[in-house]
């Protein structure tokens, strides 16, 4: 058998190859050679075939037949045949295969070899593939070199003991005193991989943390030296000492300092000399000056040093390598919670970023902008980003929309201003942002009563130009059917009144009807609308017309409302406006400020549109706290829901079921309270949702000869319910029982304990101040269990 | 921790593919074709970080890389770790770093030594580079121990026979493309024109 090729000899036939199927036979032929002289167990040439087989083998071609191959090379006694077996083993096997354990004796063996450089292959072999039962074993040997002086050695042994402790972390005891007097090496090497392997233990260990932290001192040290000494040719890249080791160093620093006083202090002069003096003209001295600021950052550092750390950071912004301005804007995300006003200093720098090219870069300033956004700059951010929006690309546009959305309910200067910012996205972007807004938007127009007209022009006359934004339309079809009135009437006072006739809105609303860009959730929205305006508009037939031909559309959800809506005509005429009045406010069912306490009547108008409007909830007011003080209890607590869960209402199902909820379950009602002319009735009804939740109606009435003005009634609970009170029809008790006052409780009774209640009642009478406090025992077995 | 470090030129061939996590042999082609795709699209004024691809490890990762002549250094880095990238700008320093030693080892190094020394090159790199974790930096101490680890190779007669066969070898070889000005960063290297054979 002729001796096989050399590996040089087959890398240049596999590069004359054309095609991929000529090299794929080449390589087939060299194989069978290769198995075949595997086959013979020639000891001369199996190192060059091994050699070719990983070559084969980094070109993707299969090489699993080579494993055994490399453990006959590692026990071999020439130094070529270990080099390449160790290199074939580290790229073919790992510890999937049980082949690889056959190494731990030769590793163990070449651990103890006379050798350094054969030592250190198998600290290197052990350091990137060893399985955890070869740790096990293997551990002691490690930890023997460890403590050599031999520093090519040392550092080599360093890193496999990382290794082996992310492998069997309970072994990391083991190396403890090994690790006594690694700092003091002189050796970079040495020195680097130490950091590494502390840097480890302390990460996986509170108490190794613990053990290190008397190791500040000394690693100060050593970094002092690093800078302070000249120039060292080694060590240097551009001008800088050993950067890889200052990084290292400043990183366990971090560690040690974190939630430590005395660490941190110990660092602090230190990481402000390296921050002043290291040099930023190179690429290494900006890597240097970033972990600086990190561990600035992290530990409890003086706020002088935080400040610089920002400073510093912001002026990486203006670094022309991009690479430093995406890890700043990164970094400055990061700290923008904690030391706000430091980095809105930086803020116009940020905003610049929006409009650099990398897409990176991009993403980053437009979150750090919107972290930024406060009650002063709102405007002028606000102008920024929605520059931005127009031109970012798509998959920027969602996120960027929500972000505008949050910033503008927080801090919009004025409602007009809101609502233009908010036409704005939905022109710009509508199509990117993201389902809830559209109610949002809507809650957030019915709460500007003021500005209803002016959005409702504004909303129509995009409409005209676009109907292709989905929550645009929906949006805008919404308040068209609401405020059409007010869009013919041409009342608008913030801009110029167009000319809107009936005919013209009603045209775009069947428009959009008809139109094939309209998703079926907006057709919905349009037929809604145009019911609406029956109420509103005198062109009644039309509407009429247009609601008879969609009771027979194809889409279930339209034909519901189509013919819920004819019977709205026919039957139930009578009906008609009273249910399609104007909406009340709404009132948010999560916000994010202070909560506004919104009167109502207490009688809640059914939607017909998307049940994804809240009903009308309204705030109890602070005075179930005062309620608290008074009654001094301990045991009795008002806790106040601020939510109601939302009904999900079908739609048009509950049209012609108004009181479904509220059927009376069959509990008698009690009298609570009876005391000088006031008599306070409790009336019980289950909430169907919920079998938790009784639902107390209250009815006070008045049987002396004069009324009882400014009546409040409130109540408490034991802790273990929840209470909610909804606010009072009146307050105003009738003389001589001419009328009653109700209000409705909610109690909330997870454990289905005996319902009791403390009540206290404040009126006005004859012109004097009566409070009373009652206890509410009696109430009936069904209306709690 | 580095996951891989995988150079290939700019047509997507694997010149040194070092893997510093367990993945299956296809996986491994996978990746590198991925990563590939993913580099050789970046504009050179954009920056050397590149996030995403799930393809490693299942969760994210960052690849830091260098474009050099024709060559791609690329490190495949565990985000998770990197924690901001905190390691980032380093590792670009130590491609760089990688890429000097190299330099050094083969005199004015291009593509076609890393081509035809895969193995020499592996060795190099296993000095600088351990278990995913960086070992040694200074260039000089790396080359002084890879020369003499090749010494004694060289004594023992090598994976080939005597060195100076593998050279005639070289020498008798079409070369088209030889890259004729490599840039590395700072440093402006020339390749000396051979003399014709």
């Amino acid at each position: 058998m002729p001796a096989p090729i050399r590996l040089r000899e087959l890398i240049r036939t596999i590069r004359t190859a054309r095609t991929q199927a000529e090299e794929r036979e080449m390589i087939q032929k060299e194989c069978a050679a290769i198995r075949s002289s595997f086959r013979e167990e020639d000891n001369t040439y199996r190192c060059r075939n091994v050699a070719k087989l990983l070559y084969m083998h980094m070109l993707g071609y299969p090489a699993h037949f080579g494993q055994l191959e490399c453990l006959k090379l590692i026990a071999s006694q020439k130094f070529t045949d270990k080099r390449i077996g160790y290199l074939g083993a580290m790229l073919l096997l790992d510890e999937r295969q049980d082949v690889h354990l056959l190494m731990t004796n030769c590793i163990k063996n070449d651990l103890n070899h006379s050798t350094q450089y054969v030592q250190g292959l198998a600290l290197c072999t052990l350091g990137c593939m060893g399985s955890s039962e070869m740790c096990r074993d293997l551990a002691g040997e490690v930890e023997k070199l460890l403590k050599t002086s031999n520093s090519y050695l040392r550092k080599k042994a360093a890193l496999c003991a990382v290794h082996v402790i992310r492998k069997v972390p309970e072994l990391m005891e083991m190396f403890l005193p090994a690790t006594k007097n690694l700092l003091s090496e002189k050796n970079h090497g040495v020195l680097h991989t130490s950091v590494v392997l502390l840097t480890e233990m302390c990460e996986r260990s509170p108490d190794m943390l613990a053990h290190f932290r008397k190791l500040v001192p000394q690693l100060v040290r050593i970094l002092k030296n690093l800078i302070m000494s000249g120039y060292s040719p080694e060590h240097d890249v551009s001008g800088i000492s050993d950067p890889f080791l200052q990084v290292r160093i400043l990183r366990l620093l971090r560690i040690l300092g974190k939630g430590d006083d005395d660490s941190s202090e110990a660092m602090n002069d230190i990481l402000a000399q390296v921050a002043t003096n290291t040099e930023t003209s190179k690429n290494v001295g900006n890597a240097i000056l970033y972990e600086t600021v990190l561990t600035i950052m992290d530990i409890k550092s003086e706020s002088g040093l935080r400040v610089l750390a920002i400073n510093i950071l912001g002026r990486f912004l203006l670094n022309n390598d991009k690479n430093i301005r995406y890890v700043a804007l990164t970094s400055l995300l990061k700290t923008v919670q904690t030391d706000h006003n430091a980095v809105q200093r930086h803020r116009s720098t940020i905003v610049d970023c929006l409009k650099d090219l990398d897409v990176s870069i991009k993403r980053r300033a437009m979150e750090l902008s919107f972290a930024l956004v406060n009650g002063n700059n709102i405007r002028g951010m606000m102008k920024e980003l929605l520059y931005f929006l127009d031109s970012c690309d798509p998959e920027f546009k969602a996120d960027c929309a929500s972000g505008v959305f949050l910033a503008a309910e927080k801090y919009a200067p004025s409602k007009r201003w809101h609502i233009d910012t908010i036409m704005r996205v939905l022109t710009t972007a509508g199509s990117y942002v993201r389902d809830d807004s559209v109610p949002n938007l809507i809650q957030l127009i019915t709460n500007s009563v003021e500005m209803h007209a002016y959005t409702v022009q504004r909303l129509y006359k995009a409409l005209l130009d676009d109907i292709s934004q989905q929550p645009l339309v929906q949006v805008a079809s919404w308040c068209i059917g609401e405020y059409g009135d007010l869009l013919v009437s041409g009342q608008c006072e913030e801009e110029e009144p167009i000319q809107v006739t009936e005919d013209e809105v009603l045209d775009v609303l069947e428009g959009l009807l008809v139109s094939n860009l309209s998703t079926p959730v907006t057709r919905g929205y349009a037929l809604t609308a145009i019911m609406k305006l029956s109420t509103r508009f005198t062109s009644v037939n039309r509407i009429k017309k247009v609601v008879s031909i969609y009771g027979s559309s194809i889409d279930v959800e339209l034909q519901q409302r189509a013919v819920e809506y004819n019977a709205l005509f026919k039957k139930y005429d009578h009906m008609r406006p009273a249910l399609l009045e104007r909406m009340p406010i709404m009132e948010k069912t999560a916000s994010n400020g202070p909560t506004e306490i919104v009167q109502t009547n207490g009688e809640a108008e059914p939607s017909v549109v998307e049940a994804k409007h809240p009903p009308p909830v309204t705030q109890p007011t602070n005075q179930a706290n005062d309620l608290l003080d008074l009654l001094g209890g301990n045991d009795v607590v008002p806790v106040i829901q601020t939510t109601v869960p939302t009904k999900p209402a079908s739609a048009g199902g509950e049209l012609l079921d108004l009181l479904g909820d509220l059927s009376l379950s069959g509990i008698p009602p009690m009298t609570a309270y009876n005391k000088n002319g006031l008599k306070i009735d409790f009336t019980f009804e289950r909430a169907n949702p919920n079998p938790n939740i009784a639902v107390i109606t209250i009815h006070a009435s008045n049987s002396t000869e004069a009324d009882m003005t400014d009546f409040v009634f409130q109540a408490a609970v034991p802790k273990t319910f929840q209470l909610q009170l909804l606010s009072p029809s009146s307050n105003v008790v009738p003389t001589l029982n001419q009328g009653t006052v109700t209000q409705v409780i909610r109690v909330l009774n997870p454990q289905k304990q005996q319902l009791r209640m403390r009540i206290k009642l404040t009126y006005t009478h004859k012109g004097s101040a009566v409070q009373d406090l009652a206890e509410v025992n009696n109430f009936p077995p069904q209306s709690w269990q | 921790m580095i996951k891989a470090i995988l150079i290939f030129n700019n047509h997507g061939k694997p010149r040194l593919i070092r893997f510093y996590q367990y993945f299956a042999e296809d996986m491994q082609q996978q990746i590198i074709r991925e990563t590939f795709h993913l580099v050789s699209k970046r504009d050179d004024n954009v920056c050397n970080f590149l996030e995403g691809g799930s393809l490693i490890g299942g969760s994210d990762y960052k690849l830091i890389y260098r474009h050099y002549a024709t060559l791609y250094f690329v490190f495949c880095v565990d985000s998770s770790e990197s924690e901001l990238g905190i390691l980032d700008l380093i590792q670009v320093s130590c491609s760089f770093v990688f890429v000097e030693t190299l330099d050094k080892c083969f005199e004015n190094v291009c593509e076609l030594d890393l081509i035809f020394h895969m193995d020499k090159v592996h060795y190099i790199l296993q000095e600088v580079v351990m278990g995913g974790m960086v070992l040694e930096t200074n260039m000089n101490e790396i080359v002084a121990q890879v020369e003499v680890q090749n010494r004694m190779e060289k004594s023992e007669g090598g994976l080939s026979a005597a060195p100076a066969r593998a050279v005639s070898a070289v020498k008798n070889m079409n070369l088209p493309e030889i890259p004729r000005n490599i840039n590395i960063g700072d440093i402006n290297i020339k390749v000396p024109s051979l003399s014709p054979f």
